[in-house]
């Protein structure tokens, strides 16, 4: 499934945080958004999510509008939010049987995706522990289950590497790139880090509000005449890349 | 999305608050402790400097503890409405709300069952007091018991409509301490709760006047007119009309941008 943003642009108060911002998303690709801290990033995901309310323009998935028909359009994208949004206290089943709940599974369809996302995630032996005895990779892996539980066609992922070692980053990253390879899934995955970027990647960069590149990187690189990511990013922003 | 969709949701909701609560069981406790000192001692202390003549629902003299226990049944819930929506804004803080947010579900949809949740645990936390009260000669009708289910209900709603709204404006966890000062105090002792308002109202007129204004006051009374079996329009009316402009105003007025449900502050990136 495609999703389109079109000319998004949103301000708190006085400060413009995103300008005029469009692009598409394509079907089953996996998509990096790169950009400084600052850039807009979390922003941008609370409009695509609906926690932030669109002030000016709109977010069609699969064609149908995130303003005009929120439940239809929601029901299409999991998310993965930059900070924990797990219940400490609860078990990975239980977190995950409440989100099932939340999309308005019943008792038996949650606990048969539950049992089929543990198991694809590996955490089928923790179902039972409570996620504040997980590490940090393993929480994400409970994030991603969950956001995948009610079947969407689109991932987002707000930086879902921060706090994690290396190790665990690119374990995590390779995970999401064999879920869109596999499952067909569109995939944002947003980040600081050109590390977990590919030149494959369908890569957007956002910087002050503004998107600036919307391409894959090996377009990027020759359009601009560089010869790695890092210098693309350079070159557009002026900021060193992390 | 079908009704049956709904249910699903209302009932994980529910699940999930009764989970929390059974985690942090000291509040039960505490909760109970609160009211329960109320009644053991400070009625106790009081019952011989406040005389309670006949006044409507009792049909003869009470005792002080038979009194206010309807208004520590509405105190109860209006501590555990401030209690829940001191938890939405830790919720909001540790990123659970944005779960319940991302719901393909109506929004006021979620917001009320929420409330709902919250408030069936209050009223389980009131009929444990009703019943540990029924120890020390607080003894309403049997019926009462029934009867009180609807008043409750409603000031639950009421109440946590009311703590959804705080916690709209509030955007941290420590400014909601101070509002706790502003809305709980108040409220209670400016209400029948603790005095019959005729008493109030030989005390002080105007003080009469803001105790009547009081929503707490009619929702105190539907309670105490239900438990003995008895009706109050003019409390049940002004209940249920303010319960259906707080939720109106909370859920509508809902807006996850005033507060720092990105896990950013506003005006972040």
């Amino acid at each position: 499934m495609t999703l389109e943003a079109r000319g998004i642009s949103f301000h708190y108060g006085r400060k413009r945080v995103l300008n005029d911002v469009s692009f598409t998303l394509a079907d089953g690709r996996f998509h990096a958004l790169l950009g400084p801290n600052g850039a807009g990033k979390s922003t941008l995901f609370g409009l695509l999510t609906r926690l932030l309310a669109l002030q000016q323009g709109d977010i069609l998935l699969g064609g149908v509008s995130l303003k005009r028909q929120p439940a239809t359009a929601m029901h299409q994208i999991g998310v993965v939010f930059q900070q924990n949004a797990l219940d400490l206290d609860l078990t990975v089943q239980q977190n995950l049987m409440y989100h099932a709940g939340l999309h308005g599974m019943s008792l038996k369809e949650s606990r048969l995706r539950c049992a089929r996302e543990l198991e694809r995630f590996e955490l089928s032996e923790r179902a039972g522990t409570p996620v504040r005895q997980l590490n940090g990779g393993h929480r994400r892996r409970v994030e991603i289950a969950r956001a995948l539980l009610h079947q969407p066609s689109i991932l987002l992922l707000d930086e879902p590497s921060v706090g994690l070692d290396v190790p665990s980053r690119e374990t995590l990253n390779r995970h999401v790139r064999q879920l869109c390879d596999d499952s067909g899934l569109t995939v944002l995955w947003a980040t600081h880090l050109i590390e977990e970027v590919r030149p494959d990647d369908q890569i957007l960069i956002l910087h002050q509000g503004r998107l600036l590149a919307d391409s894959d990187g090996h377009s990027l690189c020759r359009d601009k005449g560089t010869s790695s990511l890092a210098e693309t990013f350079r070159t557009l922003t002026g900021e060193e890349v992390s | 999305m079908s009704l049956q969709h709904y249910w699903f949701c209302f009932l994980a909701i529910q699940t999930r608050e009764w989970r929390r609560f059974w985690q942090q069981r000291t509040r039960f406790v505490s909760a109970l402790v609160r009211p329960l000192l109320w009644l053991m001692v400070f009625a106790a202390g009081f019952r011989a400097v406040l005389g309670v003549s006949i006044i409507p629902p009792y049909q003869t003299y009470i005792t002080y503890e038979t009194y206010i226990a309807p208004g520590l049944c509405a105190m109860i819930i209006l501590f555990n409405s401030m209690q829940g929506a001191l938890s939405m804004v830790y919720d909001r803080e540790l990123g659970s709300m944005r779960v319940l947010l991302m719901s393909p579900l109506p929004r006021p949809f979620l917001l009320i069952t929420k409330l709902l949740a919250m408030g069936v645990v209050s009223v389980g936390q009131v009929y444990i007091f009703l019943l540990i009260a029924r120890l020390i000669d607080v003894e309403p009708p049997a019926w009462g018991y029934l009867a009180i289910l609807p008043a409750l209900a409603m000031t639950a709603l009421m109440l946590g409509a009311l703590g959804l709204l705080i916690a709209t404006w509030i955007k941290q966890l420590e400014n909601f301490a101070g509002v706790m000062n502003f809305v709980i105090f108040p409220m209670f002792f400016l209400s029948s709760a603790l005095y019959p308002l005729w008493k109030m109202q030989e005390a002080s007129p105007w003080l009469y006047w803001i105790c009547q204004f009081n929503p707490f006051t009619h929702a105190v009374e539907s309670i105490r007119f239900a438990l003995y079996l008895q009706w109050d329009t003019e409390a049940y009316v002004t209940t249920t009309a303010v319960t259906v402009v707080l939720c109106a105003l909370a859920t509508a007025g809902f807006r996850p941008q005033r507060t720092r449900i990105l896990g950013t502050r506003t005006g972040g990136n």
